[in-house]
């Protein structure tokens, strides 16, 4: 049914060709375009269940427009996205999906919510007119908060957050509702080394552990290289996806565009 | 004298609390431009011997919608969409009276307010108009909240956001024809955010800024009324100057509190502790959260 995808690697048509409603994300033929301009490129891949996928590419590659078209935030020129085989534009299953954005609108202005109250809006299912007097689901919050190391900064304000503790907190709200699959743009841009280890930590154990389909945009080839199970190269076009371990350094200089060197891996142990 | 006290601490309790969505959103100047769409409303409404609040509410919303529907198709940048609303709104409502004279003094009140004349029907609607925006903020508290924090996290969480975008935009309408009578066309925007900066310099949390804006606004409309009755000055201005009065003092706290908070943590990086409760707060959290503070 799904047998049409050529551009993939054969170890990775054989688990596409399952059902398509257990494909987290599939990208078939989708093209994306601002006006004139071509910002997604005739993309075919999919997303496997239980795979850790990072999205690398240079700025203005087409990487988050890719994210936004996957969220249904953005609707494909043609071709199309599927989110769990049903069209992204139009899915309504979002307690399947975890989305962490590189920012939010409101982190900039004086916004007056606690961390806590941000991290429940994850524990939403859809709109209850008694929601105001029903309470949240405490347990799972101050879970999501622990998981992303935030829990001291529960009674915070939002504002008065520096830009890594944001991030965290959006981690954690995609965290209450233990997504299948979690989306994130960026996420540790602004966080320090001690907090990028921490959080890679926690995407090993999600992924490994509870099974969770992790993509996530990464600038740091380094990291992407030690962690993520598969990689998709991305400019307007798709330049290369496969696993961690094919990716090289012939693919990452067509990716941007010159001499790239792959010094701090080695084939052997790239499979963690 | 009654009905004006009612009247005013109802639109002192319920405009502010929707002016929190408006003004964190950065919509504050939408109310501005709606109030003048109100005074064109009146102004037809005047003319065809309509029931104004009836008129101007459609107005309002019609234009509402438009904006919206402009700022999210990307047709007119946001604040282009409000110039045009306002200057054609005003510019109709200017020919509108031209064209019939003699109802100058019903549309003076209109514009500056005129809260003592307000009668039961006047009452009525705002009666009816308050209850849909508290009903509606009540049970949409959580979408809200979040169209308000991130409208692409909104969507991506499951919250309908277009449709409570135009559900938002027709309630702002309402919430400018249930105030217009108390304070005027003219100052509408006024109220309606005034509070809300005043709650978010002293309470944290979003119910409590919504409900905080609300006691604001009613000490504020009430304050506001006391001084006019006794002054014998218009109320609606009276009320406004109460609010930006009272404005200007909590952020002269915010300062001075800022300012000693410097002053301190400067001594602090010399030896000198001084044990202030915030420090201390902050003190278990680790993670470079001094590094913040101290650069504030």
């Amino acid at each position: 049914m799904v047998a049409d995808t050529e551009s993939q690697t054969n170890e990775l048509k054989n688990v596409t060709s399952g059902d398509l409603a257990a494909i987290p994300i599939r990208f078939d033929e989708t093209w994306y375009s601002y006006g004139e301009q071509v910002v997604v490129r005739d993309i075919n891949f999919s997303i496997t269940p239980g795979e850790f996928a990072a999205i690398l590419g240079p700025n203005g590659s087409g990487k988050t427009t890719l994210l936004k078209l996957a969220m249904g935030l953005l609707k494909p020129t043609s071709g199309s996205v599927l989110l769990f085989g049903q069209p992204a534009h139009t899915f309504k299953d979002w307690t399947k999906v975890g989305y962490v954005p590189q920012r939010t609108q409101a982190t900039e202005s004086r916004f007056p919510a606690s961390v806590k109250e941000v991290v429940g809006f994850g524990d939403y299912t859809g709109f209850s007119p008694l929601a105001l007097f029903k309470r949240t689901n405490k347990e799972r919050i101050d879970i999501a908060m622990e998981i992303a190391g935030i829990q001291h900064l529960a009674n915070r304000r939002v504002s008065d957050l520096s830009v890594g503790q944001q991030q965290r907190m959006l981690i954690a709200r995609s965290l209450v509702r233990r997504p299948q699959l979690l989306i994130m743009d960026e996420p540790i841009a602004g966080v320090d080394a001690a907090g990028e280890d921490q959080f890679h930590a926690m995407l090993r154990q999600l992924n490994s552990e509870l099974g969770m389909t992790i993509v996530l945009i990464s600038h740091d080839i380094g990291a992407v290289m030690r962690e993520a199970t598969t990689c998709a190269c991305i400019n307007t076009d798709i330049v290369f996806h496969g696993p961690v371990h094919q990716l090289d350094a012939q693919a990452l200089s067509k990716l941007y565009g010159f001499p790239v060197d792959v010094l701090m891996h080695d084939p052997e142990h790239t499979h963690r | 004298m009654n009905r004006a006290i009612f009247a005013s601490l109802l639109v002192g309790a319920t405009a502010p609390a929707f002016g929190v969505f408006l003004v964190l959103r950065r919509l504050s100047l939408i109310a501005d431009t709606l109030s003048h769409v109100a005074l064109a409303g009146v102004a037809i409404a005047l003319l065809t011997k309509a029931a104004a609040p009836f008129v101007a509410l459609i107005a309002t919303s019609t234009a509402a919608i438009s904006i919206e529907e402009l700022r999210q198709r990307r047709l007119l940048p946001g604040d282009a969409a409000l110039a045009v609303f306002l200057y054609g709104a005003l510019a109709l409502a200017v020919v509108l009276i031209s064209l019939a004279e003699g109802f100058n003094t019903t549309l003076f009140s209109y514009l500056f307010g005129s809260v003592l004349t307000v009668s039961i029907l006047d009452i009525l609607w705002m009666v009816g108009l308050a209850v849909v925006i508290v009903v509606f903020m009540v049970m949409f508290s959580s979408e809200l909240a979040q169209i308000t924090f991130d409208p692409d996290l909104a969507q991506t969480n499951g919250v309908r956001v277009h449709t409570l975008n135009l559900a938002l935009a027709i309630l702002t309408g309402a919430t400018i024809t249930v105030s217009m009578r108390v304070v005027g066309v003219l100052l509408v925007g006024a109220l309606i955010v005034i509070p809300v900066l005043i709650s978010l310099r002293i309470v944290n949390g979003l119910t409590r800024t919504v409900l905080a804006s609300s006691m604001v606004g009613v000490l504020m409309s009430a304050s506001g009324m006391i001084i006019a009755f006794y002054a014998d000055i218009a109320p609606g201005g009276s009320v406004v100057l109460t609010g930006i009065s009272i404005l200007t003092i909590v952020e002269l706290f915010a300062f001075a509190s800022r300012w000693r908070n410097r002053h301190r943590v400067g001594l602090e990086s010399f030896g000198y502790h001084k044990h202030g409760h915030e420090s201390h707060a902050h003190g278990a959290t680790g993670d470079g959260i001094h590094a913040d503070h101290t650069h504030r």
